[in-house]
Formats: structure tokens, sequence, C-alpha cells
């Protein structure tokens, strides 16, 4: 079938790369040990569920998922939890967070799972959700949201078409290639449990027209299972054809807005190697623990492996009969958005695709020589499939004019590396654009904290304010109350001595007041009524309090 | 230990050096018949250049105190020292072109920041400094009856620019180009086609000689444009405007004002329009703004050619346009994806 496409603007071709693509998916052997992450999604990260010591069954839930925007992490293989610590985790700047290390028994042994895979049909879309939340199932093509989250596009969406990104069009990445070619059935049936979950009425699998042995395998798997309303869709390899919102303009033609969603315009993408892991969840209960990535580059033996969640990169690349000590350099991702690892210690995580290693062989992957002036071309606005102006927004990050970037759009930039790539001067724009978008971020933050400050100060003198004036009425109150007394009674001594009294008292209260800087809680000889006020305020502040608390964090 | 720099890792096989290598190649045809055309002066003309040039940007560098190697060797020096020679007449003496090439590195280039800050374009800074200053030896052109080549050797070139021509031979071989004619003898209240039909200046349907140099720079600047060194919109856009005025006012009055394909091809209007104003550090840089700017450049061009005190007016042109081009890139900012 020819269906008519939307090529998106921008974009470059890039070299393939693609030399993985040949090799059947492999299993490495199981290492010493694994460390697992906490944070491996967009969101709150997950909170430990198991002691150090502790005995876990493969697929056990170690973890549990601490928001809305959360998942929980289970127990790649059965082992001991040995650890719950900070460890260095795959992140561009190299830094550490909370780990769970898992030193496995070689034992394997399977927690019981719950397969749903014969009633799923009759499951309401909410339940299948949770299903997949539960099996921690995040986005696998890198950015790790949260699938369960991205498929409730909220009950105002109509949502029409899904579209399962198989683009892959990073170079040198061929895990989803590869699990395409080689699970095209997984694919299918994962494609159908995801167009129930979200209502859709067409389903589009986009692949690049570079992998035409995986669209083939999928069409025959189409063909077999004998489902009507998905097609496979070869899109235009040009870099980056994956982008999502690229990738939807390309499949439909709708331009999802600026910082919004695709539910917007009634479409929903999920990767396809999430789709595989959803068919997992579903079909076998199994939670997400492996995933299949790409390891290539400068190694000895080019390879996609199936790897557990949490397999250290160093492990992987010994796998690959590749000396550790000759690589210059270590890419986790692809060479266009993937970042260079610090240490290759660190885990292959749930969003890790490709480990990418350069020993400086290939005259593609160099190190950047140092840049020269900007010399206006336009190559970048010429590619930027964004359409931003990649130089305006270069100069003025550099100028640290941060409001004028704003004013540029720098927060729709997709950090895709296009201006990067084609720039004949060789600058280094895309860390130009991060740095002023954290820089923004930062200051954004700060901004923040002095506006609670500063309304906790108002708050603050308003409540002094009140209780000065309630304190105030209460004495009127009290005094009239007296005067109506004494009318009747006048015993004038008394009132003198009374009044010493208040006015010793007074005097006290002042005096301890200057002292101590705080207002006096005077909770003597207080009415039922008074006593009621005063636990009510109290209530009202402790709950304010709490709330600050949970703002803080 | 391991490098870790910012993604993108990957780049594509492409620098400064190979832009500006690849906009000479493509000068090299026109270069060829200019010579063919009008003699070993120009290629005299064009080694001076490049050597003062050269020469102009390492004494800049040096008090400036940045690197030699990778400036020097950019390219972006020996593109202007280029352009300038192919403006000058062959025979200027050998001082005009120096003068002209230092003055455009160091004022109009390194005052400005070096490479990528000039807000002018360098070569045309120094064109115009040199034809207000020096108008005399700037319109001598040698008459061009027959091939230059056959009329004088190299080492009379040589010998003509280093200071040593019998003056009045040179006279006698000297005259303005088609342009600066027709404007002298429209100003002798003379119609165009008596002042045509009396000169052999004129050619098929340019100037003779130069419309061929012409179509040999229009045919670089295309294979620019396929090879994305330089964009369509502002070649187009100068082209078409000029073409659109010349029509206008030859549909009022052919006799006195010249033709459009005239236009087209006499002057330098091909060198600038492909060249000169698609220098894209001192050009417009948005898609709409970058066709602004080229309706610009060929009014303007019309304009000074038809009322203007000089007889070619791309240079004039192209300097006006580009104090304009930040204002027409903030005016044109495309509208990002997602904002339509």
């Amino acid at each position: 079938m020819i269906r008519k496409l939307f090529p998106f603007i921008g974009g470059v071709k890039v070299a393939s790369e693609k030399q993985a693509a040949a090799y059947a998916i492999s299993a490495p052997e199981l290492p010493d040990k694994l460390i697992l992450p906490l944070h491996q999604h967009i969101g709150s990260p997950s909170e430990p569920v198991v002691e150090p010591g502790q005995r876990v069954l493969k697929g056990e839930k170690i973890a549990r998922a601490t928001d809305y925007v959360s998942v929980p992490l289970h127990a790649p293989t059965s082992g001991t939890i040995i650890a719950i610590t900070d460890s260095s985790v795959a992140h561009p700047s190299g830094m550490q967070d909370q780990c769970i290390i898992l030193e496995p028994d070689g034992e394997d042994q399977w927690y019981p799972l719950q397969s749903h895979a014969e009633d799923f049909h009759q499951l309401d879309p909410s339940a299948l959700r949770n299903l997949i939340r539960n099996a921690g199932i995040v986005g696998l093509g890198g950015a790790g949201f949260p699938s369960s989250v991205k498929l409730n596009p909220g009950p105002d969406a109509n949502i029409d078409t899904l579209i399962i990104n198989a683009s892959e069009c990073e170079p040198y990445i061929t895990c989803d290639d590869r699990v395409m070619q080689e699970r095209p059935d997984d694919v299918i049936q994962g494609t159908i449990i995801l167009k129930h979950a979200v209502s859709a009425e067409q389903c589009v699998i986009a692949l690049e027209d570079n992998k035409p042995e995986a669209a083939q395998a999928l069409e025959l798997a189409i063909q077999e299972a004998g489902v009507s309303d998905i097609t496979v869709v070869r899109v235009p390899t040009i870099y980056p054809a994956g982008g999502e919102k690229q990738l939807i303009h390309t499949i439909t033609g709708r331009i999802v807005p600026s910082h919004g969603l695709p539910a917007q315009v009634g479409v929903i993408c999920q990767n396809v190697g999430t789709t595989v892991a959803i068919y997992r969840a579903i079909q076998f209960g199994e939670p997400l623990i492996s995933r299949i990535i790409s390891v290539t580059g400068d190694v000895e033996q080019q390879s996609n492996m199936e790897v557990l969640v949490g397999t250290p990169v160093s492990h992987v690349i010994k796998q690959s009969k590749t000396t550790t000590s000759e690589l210059r350099r270590v890419i986790m991702g692809g060479p266009m958005m993937g970042f260079a690892i610090h240490d290759l210690d660190v885990p292959v995580v749930k969003t890790t695709n490709c480990v990418l290693c350069d020993a400086g062989k290939n005259p593609n992957l160099p190190l950047k020589p140092a840049a020269m002036p900007c010399i206006r071309c336009g190559a970048c606005a010429d590619v930027c499939p964004v359409k931003l102006m990649p130089q305006q927004l270069y100069w003025y990050s550099r100028a640290e004019e941060f409001d004028i970037t704003r004013e540029y759009h720098i927060f729709d930039c997709i950090e895709c590396g296009c201006c990067d790539y084609v720039c004949p001067s060789q600058i280094p724009l895309v860390q130009y654009y991060r740095y002023a978008k954290s820089e923004i971020w930062a200051r954004e933050e700060e901004n923040r904290k002095s506006d609670i400050a500063r309304e906790r100060h108002e708050f603050r003198q308003f409540r002094m304010d009140r209780e000065k004036a309630e304190k105030a009425q209460r004495h009127k109150q009290k005094r009239a109350a007296l005067k109506a007394q004494q009318g009747e009674e006048k015993p004038d001594a008394d009132k003198e001595a009374k009044r010493a009294a208040i006015l010793a008292a007074m005097e006290r209260a002042k005096e301890k007041k200057s002292h101590s800087g705080v207002q006096p809680k005077n909770t003597e000889n207080l009415t039922e009524e008074q006593k009621q006020q005063i636990k009510e305020a109290d209530a009202r502040r402790i709950a304010r309090q709490q709330a600050e608390r949970e703002k803080g964090k | 230990m391991l490098y870790t720099p910012s993604s993108p890792h990957f780049h594509a096989n492409t620098s400064v050096r190979k832009i500006m290598m690849t906009v000479m190649l493509a000068l090299v045809p026109g270069t060829i018949l200019s010579v063919w055309f009008l003699g070993w002066g120009v290629l005299i003309q064009l080694g001076i250049a490049i050597i003062a040039g050269l020469f102009a940007e390492a004494i800049m560098l040096f008090i400036r105190r940045r690197p030699l190697t990778p400036f020097l060797g950019d390219g972006s020096v020996v593109l202007t020292g280029w352009f300038l020679a192919l403006c000058i007449p062959p025979t200027a003496p050998w001082w005009i072109i120096v003068f002209g090439v230092v003055f455009a590195v160091v004022i109009a280039k390194h005052l400005y920041g070096g490479l990528g800050y000039n807000l002018f374009n360098p070569a045309m800074i120094g064109y115009a400094m040199l034809l207000i200053s020096f108008p005399k030896e700037m319109t001598q052109w040698l008459n061009l009856p027959a091939l230059a080549l056959d009329n004088m050797s190299f080492s009379d070139a040589g010998r003509v620019i280093f200071g040593n021509p019998v003056a009045t031979e040179l006279d006698a071989m000297s005259s303005a180009t088609p342009l600066d004619y027709i404007k002298t003898q429209l100003g002798l209240e003379r119609g165009l086609t008596e002042i045509q039909l009396g000169s052999s200046r004129f050619g098929n349907f340019g100037s003779a000689s130069f419309e061929w140099i012409a179509i040999a720079f229009l045919l670089g600047g295309l294979w620019l444009i396929r090879r994305g060194v330089i964009q369509w919109q502002i070649p187009l856009a100068m082209l078409s405007t000029l073409f659109i005025l010349a029509s206008l006012f030859y549909m009022v009055d052919p006799e006195r004002y010249s033709n459009p394909v005239f236009h087209l091809f006499a002057g330098a209007t091909m060198l600038g329009a492909f060249f000169i104003a698609t220098d894209p550090v001192s050009a417009a840089t948005t898609p709409h703004g970058k066709i602004w700017f080229g309706i610009g450049i060929g009014a303007l061009v019309y304009v000074i050619r038809t009322w203007g005190g000089y007889p070619d007016g791309i240079a004039f042109a192209v300097l006006l346009m580009n104090l304009t081009a930040p204002t027409i890139d903030y005016y044109t900012r495309p509208k990002p994806f997602g904002h339509e």
C-alpha cells in the first residue's frame, strides 16, 4: 500500500554505520554483580523494598514506584542484595546515584509470574496500564518515560492513530532492527495490546527504508496474525526521522504543538522495543528486567545482546572480545544524541540502546578539533528539524543572553545534533544550548525558592498582624465584660489589684518576648473557646509546614 | 582515561577550509576566462593580492595573538584577495591591489574581530575604498578589440603593473568599461543605439568578453548552489529584481535605458550575485531574509548604475545591504516547528 507521507523539514543524511545489523541477538554471560539504579526513568526515583542480605528471585519487585510518574524496579536474576548504596550511573555528568547491588546466584530462579495472555481483551485500558506500570516498563527508545503514563492520554483526548516508532534513525544502533527481524510476532502482538490499551483506530509501525528485512518480517507476521488494521510504513532514511514529533509529522502530517503532547493531535507513539516489553509483560507477566543493546563501533565482535538491566558496561565490552584499555571513548546511545560515559563500570539501564566503542579507528567519530569562528553559513538552520535559528541561539547562549535565547525558542530544541553535525566551524552548538537551558533552569529554581521565602515572610507578617488584632479584640471584650461586672459591684481596690496584676503580666510577657524572640504562648487561664482557637491555629500551622516540607522536597 | 565530549559525536566531513576551497574551485572557470580575455595581468594581480592578503592576515593574527595556522589556512583571506583581483583593472599598478587588500584585511576584517565577525564584505570594502580614492587607476581598463593575451605578454603585463609603463602606450590601450562608457556617452545626449553601434565594446548580449566571463561565473555559482555551499535565494532575488527593473525602464525608453539582458551580463553582476552577495558572514541568513537582501541588492545595483555617479553598483549595493542584514534577520525569523 502506498501511503502519502509528509516529510519533516531539515534533518541530515548521516553515514548509517549499522555494521551490527548482521548479528543475531545473543545472550552474554551472567556478570558478577548487577548495579540497579533506582532512577532509570523520567519522574520520581523508585524506593527500595528489600534489605541488604535478602535473597530475591528473578522478576521480584525490589523497589516500588513512589509517584504517578514513576515505576517499580525488579530483580533481573535471582541472587542476594549485597548493598543499597551510591554508585556511578550512566549520566553525562558522571554522577553517582542510589543503586541496589545484586549478586547473582547463577540459578536464575523465577518469581511466580501472572500471565494475562487470555484475558487482556477483557481488561479495561486502566487495568492494562496498571499491569504495564507494575512491570516497570518505560520508553526503551532513550528517554525512559513511564509507558503507563504515556498510554494515558486523559479523558478528553481522542486517539485515532497509534504509531510504533521503529525508525532507529541513529547511526550504529541496530537493536530494534534485530528485534523486528527475529521477533516480529512479538512486535505485532504487542501492537495489538497497545491498540487495545489506547483504543486507536489505526496502527502504523514506522521504520526507515534502510531496514527492508525488518519490514518484510513484520508484514509477514501481520499476515499470519490476520490483523488488518496494522500497517508497516517505510519512512525516508533521514536523521532524526525517529524524533517523536518528526515521525508524527511524517506519518500523519500533523504538527504537535510546541511543548504539547502527541495526544493533542490524536496520536500516541511507542517505541518498538517498548512494545515487545509490553507484550512480554501481558503475555507472560514478565517485568522489564532485560533489554537488547547493540555493542558496536571499534569492537572485535559486533553484536546485539539481550543483557540484564544492571550489567556493567565493562562486562558487555569484554563479551565483545574487546580490551577496554584500547578505547578512548565509550558512548551510551548513538553517536548523535548519546553521551560519553566517564566510568566503564556504570550499568546498562532500561534506556540504554547501544554501547558505542571508539578506539579512534573510524574517521566519522573524530574528537572535535578546536572550533573556528562561526562564519554564519546557515548550514545549521537548513538542517534544524525544528526550524529554529541555531546560529542566533549560539550567539545568545555564548553571550549569556538567556532571556533572548528563550525568545528564540531554545526550549523547543530537541538536541538532535544536526546543526552541530554540519557546522563547518566545528562549534559544539548543542553543548551551548544545554548550557543555556541548564542556566535558565537554575535561575528559575532560584527564583522559585526566593518566591517561596517571600510568600512565607508575607504570610508570617499577616499571621502576626491577625493575632495581634484578635488579641486586641479579646482584651476589648474582656474589658467590656469586666466593666459590666464592675458596674454592679464596683470594688475599687479589687479592680486596682487586678489592673496591677495585668500590667505586671504584660510587663513579664514583654520581657520574655524580647529575650526569647519568640511570641510566648499564653496557655493559662484560657476559655474553652480560646483553647479551641489555638488548637485550630496550631493545626493550620502544622498543615502548612507539612505542605511546605512536601514542596521543598 | 576516557574522553567525555558532549554529543553529537558524529561529524560531517566539512570545515571552513573546505567550504572556501569549494568557492575557489567555482571561481576557476571565470578566472581562466578573465585571463583569456583580459590578459596575464589578471593572474599577476591575483598573485599579488593573495600574497599581500596572507601577509596582512599573518601580521594581524600576530598582533591579535591568534593562532596562525588555522586562520591562515582557512582560505578566507585568499578568497578576499581573489575577489578584489577580479574587480580591478588588470593593468592597474601593483600598489592599488596591495593597498586594497591590506585595507580589506586590516580594517574591514580584523578590526571588526576577524573571520566571521565582519559586518561588511571585506573585498567590497577594499574595492569601494580604491574606487573612491583612485578613480583614474580603477576605471582604466584595457581596450579589447582582440584577445589581450595576444597583445600583451606576461612580462609586458608585469612591466605595466610594476611601474614601468610607457604612459602614452598604456593610455592608448586603455579605456572605460562598457558600463562606464554608456554612462559618459548618455551624458553627451547620445542614444543607446548610436552608442552601441559606434563601439566594439558591446558583445552579443552583454559587453564584449565580459559576457563570457559572466557566464562562467554563473555556471560556477550554479554549481555552488548544487553543492549546497550557497543557497538560491540571494542570487535569484537579486538577478530577478535587476531584470524586472531594467525591463520596466527599457520598455519606457530603450534609447536611455539599457536592456535587461545587458544588465545581467555586464559588469560584475554574475560575480556579485553568486559570489559576493552570498558571502555568508555579511549577508542575511534567514530564508526569507535572504530574499529581501537579494531584492535590495538588485534594486540598488540598478539605481546606482542608472542614476548614480559610479559605473557599476555591485560593491556599493552589497555594502549598503550588509548594513541592513541584522535587521532583516530579526524581522524574518522563521516560525519554529509546532508554533505555526
